[in-house]
């Protein structure tokens, strides 16, 4: 037995409710993010992510209370993404009891942004996320939701992001996010090979094997998924025990 | 009356997750996050967390004029060390070029090479992040309840490698077999986060809260 492969749910949160319907039928509000997290924690998900799509200015300090109160309750790591742009962002975050940060376009418009912060609150604390699109033969980053070209490169891309101190890897097909066609494979495989720290896999989730193959064909060491488990198609247990079947080590 | 347990803050890394995990466990207990050498001295019990590189988290200890308070409680009460705050008890870190640490317990601080291979065929992440299985090596009240090759969840570059092997715990293998626990005496060291490991992990920590040396 050795290090698992980690299971990701992902919870978009705008103004402080779950979005993008959570359908638990023995949950009270399922537009609760504590309720949500917690029933993920008892289901045996390995981490949480929350994803701040909110998009009023003075609705932003809601994630801050939102992830204190899942850190009161829930005792796995917790990541927080979407508009974090200072260090400041990032220290409220921690300073809520969120573990882990991921930032997104504020690394394209300042890479330094990411030094600064890797530098000042460590490597472990601090996940970039990658949203890529293949554009003919290769695959290049987008920002704001996947809508703003940059040119850039998506390996090359997270293999700076790493240099410059990026402890973890969260990459995101845009092709392929809400798809339910799988993930892109040969991405996830190609960002892998390339970097030394783990990478979360992301977008295009809609059956049991695609987590699978993320692992076995990516070589991603984590996979995230949203809709999967929202609409509870499948529970976190049997995501794992299916993929236990299929030869993946996961935490049962 | 109750007991107060004191969670050392030098103001490295995110000690809310500590101390809310405590807190979780510890029923009535008062549960301080602080760097006053004070209220550590009078603490029953003495919680040491870290997150970051070495030689910066010394100079933080420093910097609060915190290594009589650290050392002290770590010889004389519960003191439970928390993955940066198992590695600043070791003796010399290779990390940043070599660092000297506070050499309570003799042995050295070692980086995973990351030259083993990965059941994907490619190399070891570093860091080792994630939920892995420890072997327990011996009976300790901190197992209380734990079953055996129970997961936990570590985040670390680093691993700690004690002169004395006698120390050691639980092992955990990442291409190799490392360090995940220490104890002596009344000290109790992990390189993964209990409060970040779910059930075992609170059990871990309430276990903690009960230990009576």
């Amino acid at each position: 037995m050795g290090l698992a492969k980690r299971i990701i749910p992902c919870l978009d949160v705008d103004a402080g409710r779950v979005v993008k319907g959570v359908r638990f039928v023995d949950i009270r509000d399922a537009g609760d993010p504590v309720e949500v997290a917690r029933r993920y924690n008892d289901e045996g998900a390995d981490e949480i992510t929350f994803l701040d799509i909110t998009a009023t200015a003075h609705e932003r300090d809601t994630i801050v209370h939102v992830v204190e109160q899942v850190a009161s309750e829930v005792f796995i790591p917790l990541t927080v993404g979407g508009g974090i742009r200072t260090a400041g962002d990032v220290l409220r975050m921690l300073d809520a009891g969120a573990d882990k940060v991921a930032i997104n376009s504020a690394a394209v418009a300042n890479p330094e942004f990411v030094r600064e912060v890797t530098d000042r609150f460590g490597s472990q604390c601090i996940v970039v996320a990658i949203d890529a699109k293949q554009v003919d033969d290769h695959w290049e980053i987008f920002t704001h939701g996947g809508r703003k070209p940059t040119g850039i490169d998506a390996v090359t891309w997270a293999r700076r992001m790493v240099e410059f101190g990026a402890g973890e890897i969260l990459l995101t097909s845009m092709d392929r996010d809400g798809t339910k066609a799988g993930f892109d494979n040969r991405l996830n495989h190609a960002v892998a090979k390339a970097v030394s720290v783990p990478l979360i896999a992301s977008g295009g989730v809609g059956n049991l094997q695609h987590l699978v193959d993320g692992v076995q064909q990516g070589g991603a060491d984590a996979v995230l998924a949203a809709s999967i488990f929202h609409f509870a198609t499948y529970s976190i247990g049997e995501a794992k025990r299916f993929m236990a079947h299929q030869g993946v080590e996961v935490r049962l | 009356m109750a007991q107060k347990i004191a969670v050392i803050d030098y103001g490295m890394g995110n000690l809310r997750s500590v101390s809310k995990a405590v807190e979780h466990v510890a029923g009535d207990a008062q549960v301080r996050v602080t760097d006053d050498p004070g209220f550590i001295a009078n603490a029953d019990r003495v919680v040491f967390p870290g997150q970051g590189a070495a030689r910066e988290c010394m100079a933080a200890i420093g910097k609060h004029h915190l290594n009589q308070a650290v050392l002290h409680a770590a010889k004389g009460k519960p003191f439970l060390g928390i993955c940066m705050g198992l590695q600043v008890l070791m003796g010399h870190s290779e990390e940043n070029d070599g660092t000297e640490l506070l050499n309570l317990l003799p042995g050295k601080v070692q980086r995973f090479d990351g030259l083993a291979t990965g059941d994907s065929g490619l190399p070891l992440k570093i860091p080792h992040m994630g939920w892995s299985p420890i072997r327990q090596l011996r009976t300790h009240a901190l197992w209380h309840g734990i079953p055996d090759h129970s997961r936990f969840y570590f985040v670390h570059s680093y691993r700690v490698v004690p002169d004395d092997v006698s120390l050691i715990a639980a092992t955990a293998d990442y291409g190799v077999r490392f360090t995940a626990a220490i104890e002596r005496d009344n000290l109790f060291a992990t390189q993964f986060h209990p409060e970040k490991s779910a059930d075992v992990g609170l059990r871990l920590l309430k276990n903690f809260v009960n230990w009576g040396v």
